[in-house]
């Protein structure tokens, strides 16, 4: 592999844990909710599915868990801010904390433990072409499934009612609640949905990127994430062209020294968020179009 | 649409609903029949909205039963009312701005119903009922009055046995209301009954066929209200004879506020950008602005306040000094006193103590807090005395502002600004959502204000308030605003035009 | 069936019970844990919440870690109380502790008594530094302060870590990552000889009494409470929030920086990259069940230093996992947060009617 595809190819692997966590951030902020603990939920599916792929042995198991554990702990958030009305951003800064904490804890068996590699499609011929084929045809699986749940987000929210309704609930709880939609139920689905899909992108780090179990591995970038769905403007396909932006970024500290860089790695290492908040800058000197109920808790009183 | 002429359409018997510390509806009982148009009539808080939400199955009934069209009939949720061919136009609408017309539409609607060539559909029904729409746009670009076709709309796609109304002329033009009623009319004529939610009482007798009375969450009156006069109606739904306060003659002084080619670039998402006004108020004067909801008021009252700030410091003027850069305090320091629309979260803060509100507002002119340092002493002498000089009914200075009601903290509110004796009032709504005692004692406090040599400007949006208050009436549409005019010279017609933004201030002078 | 009923007014009662609550319910829970850890759960919690009460050493070290963590979460609540979320403190307590050591390194080995008072100044200024990019990014930009205070912090790790791997690092040493040993002049008087409580602790007292005067007595902090209460009522009042935004980053960065400062010229002595041990975020939950009140701050900042050292201790006796404590920590910020609810609404049980409760609007 020449050094443009070496690069390609892992910057590829540094987006993809942000499309899941991005997209799945995404459908929670449009029902109206801003969890602020994707990072939490990020570093719990990645010891999750780190720790139940090492137990069964097989993958399938590991990357179940992680959405599991995910959808979990969006759901205490869901209890904690929906059914109990609480701050919300103080809430996802809780789930972000414990969520550190607890992660360290049911991993300290494991550190140290190796997943092995993870398996990549391979298309005789057409894995084999030079670019293409490494980047088109030769990823993991999990990079296809990233994208596919995008596809599968922008189709629900777009094409479906229920999607609508989703819309509908972020845009303006209080009518949606008046129509007769279930708001609190809506927004308990998109929490958990949001959080199996943070999840998986923790799995995706412990599992393919690393593939080994690390305290803290997730180093902020479930605040990226959270960023990119700024960024993308609440557009499905934008996380997307965001978080392949930031992969590009965060590649710059691993081929620095390749590229000839002559600077020190921890100036490189903080390259990505220092991206961030440059592109919060330039974004937020634009009109957003956050959902106008986004953050803001609902009681149904009449 | 299957009829049965041996069931009236709907039967309330003894609803009761209580919510901690109120009984909203208690014993209410009326029939509706098909193709009636029945009025709800009642003052705020006679338990008007809580009673059609039970129809409507937002609320469930604590007691009683209903019947329609001779079933029992016990809504869960509005969907099951849906099913029955019932709709609901709300109050406040239950629209997505963000969206739509077409999804806003397909929300309020069953599945089945939106799934085919909606946007036809729309198209179709609103030329029908002559509420015209334009499907793809999206509802936060739409008028107040566009809005509210959306909603009927919606309904009327259904094919609805019974429409329920909240309200919903308190937003329009008079013009619009025409429109309106025609439509309703026609509606009633097809079969479809209506049930309109109204304390407009020359509305309802020129539309209603029966109107029921609540008052303090009970029936107290069934009557015909062509029969009635507004007179009448309105002693059944208050309850005792209100005597109107009459506008004393003052003598007009020097020219306290004036605007002088005011402009405001709006920061919201969907405002209204103020355009080109020019306004003088004069010591002893009340000067209305009327017009429908959404036309700039909301900017207007900001950039008097001083929330906006005007591009030229002499586009705004307090008794003859320029206040256009100057921020909230600043203007308080000329005098300026100001009474926004919203009272919780806007002029209070619902959480806060009586006593810390009216440190918000009171601070500079009362010096509460010489040296930064809060006085508490003082802060509780002036709330205590604004809470007895304008009868407050509160828990005490330290009662949160929330815990009052709407009627008791607009009293507070307005009580506030008025004892700082200030030489200029500004006040958007002053009585929207208060009950008619309030109301008539704000109308008083202000006239007594302006009688005192304070120049007095209040926005309106209705018209019955601005005439009976106000000494000239100018109309806010689209961000600009027409010339005042003596009330005298005006007419409920020419104002009407005015807020559709037809014709300026001029033409409406040639029809007047 | 479990309904909520709004209260006509925040309950004043359930504001002060309700943290004692949360602190009940995470050792119910904390038992629950130990006991799944397979360890004796009512021998954990009397080493962690009652031993390190016992003894001289374990009262002196309370204070050393309640300092920072009162410090930073007494201006953080500041904030917080107007709806303004620095939660980046931990990038300005780093910060802090690299300017305030930059200047006893530059001058070293020289010392006197006008050194520690610059290194002071050095340290707030430096939290101040690096809490002001936030701050001019949300008046300049609106960029939300969140996101931006939070990715300096992983921004001001690498730069320590720059710093001490570069230009800092102890010529004498052994190559290792780290800054010389700070000179006398440039170490925090320690209370006790032979103890590590430092005269930070009264640093934070004061800040304590500071935050309360300028929240319960000043303007200033009437201000605040408006601005996160009804930001449109503080726009009716004219405060400005850009001023308001300002105010508060600088009384949050400065005392973050102090506190780091305070942890560089006190326990650790020198510039080290483990310098960062968490403080900025334990301090939030600090702040919180601290019910964003300075008094509070300083009751909730003793009790979770506590966890720490009493986790410390645990971890030996009974070779606990090190995670143990700051799982701790998050379940009492989250029962803390649960149990809110009854500030504002009552529970009524019962009757499950599937309309939706609430007083009319």
């Amino acid at each position: 592999m020449d050094l443009l595809t070496g690069i390609l190819v892992s910057l590829v692997v540094a987006a993809t844990p942000l499309v899941f966590a991005a997209i799945g951030e995404l459908v929670v902020e449009k029902s109206g909710v801003l969890n602020l603990g994707v990072e939490g939920m990020m570093i719990i599916g990645a010891i999750a599915g780190f720790a139940a792929t090492i137990e069964t042995g097989s993958y399938v198991p590991g990357l179940l868990a992680a959405m599991l554990a995910g959808a979990l702990m969006a759901l205490l958030f869901g209890v904690i801010t929906l059914s109990l009305l609480a701050n919300q951003v103080a809430s996802g800064l809780a789930l972000t904390l414990f969520g550190l904490g607890l992660s360290a804890l049911i991993g300290q068996p494991y550190s140290g433990k190796s997943a092995g590699a993870f398996p990549h499609l391979y298309i005789p011929g057409l894995s084999d072409l030079p670019l293409i084929g490494p980047l088109v045809f030769g990823q993991d699986g999990m990079v296809y499934l990233s994208l596919a749940v995008v596809a599968g987000v922008a189709w629900f929210l777009h094409r479906t009612r229920a999607g609508l309704v989703l819309r509908a609930i972020g845009e303006n709880h209080d009518a949606a609640h008046a129509i007769g939609y279930p708001v609190v139920l809506y927004r308990y689905a998109a929490l958990a949905f949001g959080g199996a899909c943070a999840g998986l992108g923790g799995a995706y780090l412990s599992l393919v990127q690393a593939p080994l179990w690390v305290e803290r591995m997730t180093a902020g970038r479930g605040w990226i994430a959270l960023a990119l769905v700024v960024f993308a403007a609440w557009r499905p396909w934008r996380t997307v062209a965001g978080a392949y932006l930031f992969g590009g970024v965060t590649i710059l500290q691993l081929h620095g020294q390749g590229l000839g860089l002559k600077i020190e790695a921890q100036y490189l290492s903080m390259l990505p968020y220092l991206a961030t908040i440059l592109v919060l800058v330039l974004i937020s000197r634009s009109r957003t179009v956050a959902p106008a109920s986004l953050g803001k808790p609902f009681h149904a009183t009449t | 649409m299957t009829r049965s002429s041996d069931h009236p359409l709907l039967v309330l018997e003894g609803i009761s609903k209580s919510f901690p510390g109120v009984k909203a509806n208690d014993n209410v009982s009326f029939t509706l029949g098909h193709g009636e148009i029945h009025a709800l009539l009642g003052e705020n808080g006679a338990g008007k909205s809580t009673l059609v939400k039970m129809i409507y199955g937002v609320l469930q009934p604590d007691a009683g039963s209903m019947h329609f069209n001779g079933e029992p009939y016990r809504p869960r949720k509005p969907s099951d009312a849906r099913a029955h061919g019932i709709g609901m136009v709300f109050q406040h609408f239950s629209l997505f701005e963000a969206l739509t017309v077409n999804e806003n539409v397909a929300l309020g609607i069953s599945p089945e119903l939106a799934r085919d060539n909606l946007a036809a559909r729309i198209v179709e029904v609103s030329d029908y009922y002559g509420l015209k729409l334009e499907p793809e746009r999206l509802v936060g670009t739409l008028s107040v009055g566009e809005r509210q076709r959306v909603e009927i709309v919606r309904c009327l796609l259904q094919n609805p046995r019974l429409v329920i109304m909240d309200e919903p002329t308190s937003v329009l033009t008079p013009q619009e209301v025409e429109t309106l009623f025609r439509t309703l009319r026609r509606l009633a004529e097809e079969g479809c009954s209506i049930l309109y939610i109204s304390h407009k009482l020359e509305e309802i007798r020129s539309l209603c066929d029966t109107a029921t009375v609540l008052r303090g969450g009970r029936v107290v009156a069934t009557t015909t209200p062509a029969q009635e006069t507004a007179r009448s109606l309105a002693e059944m739904m208050i309850g005792t004879a209100l005597a109107a306060p009459k506008r004393a003659e003052t003598a007009i002084g020097p020219v306290r506020l004036a605007l002088d080619g005011l402009r405001i670039r709006s920061d919201q998402a969907f405002g209204i950008d103020i355009e080109d006004m020019t306004l003088e108020v004069r010591a002893g004067e009340i000067v209305g602005i009327a017009g429908v909801a959404g036309n700039g008021q909301v900017e207007l009252i900001e950039a008097l306040i001083g929330e906006l700030r005007a591009d030229r410091a002499d586009a705004i003027l307090i008794d003859g000094k320029p206040a256009g850069w100057l921020g909230p305090a600043a203007r308080r320091r000329l005098g300026l006193a100001s009474v926004p629309e919203e009272r919780l979260g806007h002029a209070a803060v619902p959480d806060l103590s009586l006593a810390d509100n009216v440190v918000l507002s009171a601070e500079v002119r009362q010096e509460l807090a010489p040296g930064g340092f809060i006085n508490s002493g003082k802060v509780q002498t002036f709330a205590q005395s604004v809470i007895d000089r304008f009868n407050v009914k509160a828990n005490g200075v330290g009662a949160a502002a929330r815990s009052l009601s709407g009627g008791n903290l607009q009293k507070f509110v307005v009580g506030r600004e008025v004892m700082q004796e200030p030489t200029v009032l500004v006040a958007s709504q002053p009585t929207w959502g208060v009950d008619a005692g309030a109301a008539a004692f704000i109308h008083e406090v202000l006239m007594d204000l302006a009688s005192k040599g304070a120049a007095v400007l209040v926005i309106s949006q209705d018209l019955d308030e601005l005439f009976e208050i106000s000494t000239r009436i100018a109309v806010i549409a689209g961000g600009r605003l027409s010339a005042a005019r003596p009330v005298g010279e005006l007419t409920i017609e020419a104002i009407g035009l005015a807020m559709g933004g037809k014709g300026g201030a001029e033409g409406s002078g040639a029809h007047a | 069936m479990l309904r909520l009923l709004p209260r006509r007014e925040p309950s004043r009662a359930m504001l002060y019970l309700t943290p004692f609550l949360a602190v009940a319910l995470t050792m119910l829970a904390g038992l629950a844990l130990f006991a799944l850890l397979g360890k004796d759960p009512f021998e954990a919690i009397r080493i962690i919440f009652l031993e390190p009460l016992m003894t001289l050493n374990g009262l002196s070290e309370l204070t050393v870690k309640a300092a920072p963590l009162i410090l930073i979460a007494t201006g953080l609540a500041i904030g917080f109380r107007a709806g303004i979320w620095n939660i980046g403190a931990e990038g300005q307590y780093i910060m802090g502790a690299l300017a305030g050591g930059c200047v006893a390194l530059a001058v070293y080995p020289a010392g006197g008594p006008w050194l520690l008072p610059l290194m002071c100044l050095a340290g707030a200024a430096g939290g101040i530094a690096w809490a002001a990019i936030p701050a001019m990014l949300r008046t300049r930009f609106a960029t939300n302060e969140i996101l931006v205070s939070l990715m300096l912090v992983y921004v001001a790790i690498q730069f320590l870590s720059a710093m001490v791997h570069g230009p800092l690092r102890d010529p004498d040493g052994l190559n290792f990552p780290e800054s010389r040993l700070f000179q006398g002049g440039a170490t925090v008087p320690v209370l006790a000889a032979g103890k590590r409580a430092h005269v930070g602790f009264f640093f934070a007292l004061a800040a304590v009494a500071a935050g309360w005067v300028l929240l319960g007595r000043h303007i200033v902090g009437f201000q605040i409470k408006v601005l996160g209460q009804a930001p449109q009522a503080a726009r009716f009042a004219g405060y400005s929030e850009r001023r308001l935004v300002w105010i508060t980053f600088i009384i949050s960065g400065a005392l973050a920086g102090l506190a780091g400062l305070f942890e560089a010229a006190g326990p650790v002595g020198q510039l080290v990259p483990a310098l960062p041990a968490g403080y900025g975020f334990t301090a939030i939950i600090v702040a919180f069940l601290g019910r964003l009140n300075p008094i509070g701050i300083l009751l909730a900042g003793l009790l979770m230093a506590l966890t720490y050292i009493g986790g410390e201790a645990a971890q030996i006796a009974m070779s606990l996992p090190s995670a143990t404590t700051s799982v701790f920590q998050g379940m009492l910020l989250f029962f803390l947060l649960a149990s809110d609810v009854l500030v504002n609404y009552r529970l009524q049980f019962g009757r499950a009617s599937a309309g939706s409760a609430g007083k009319k609007r």
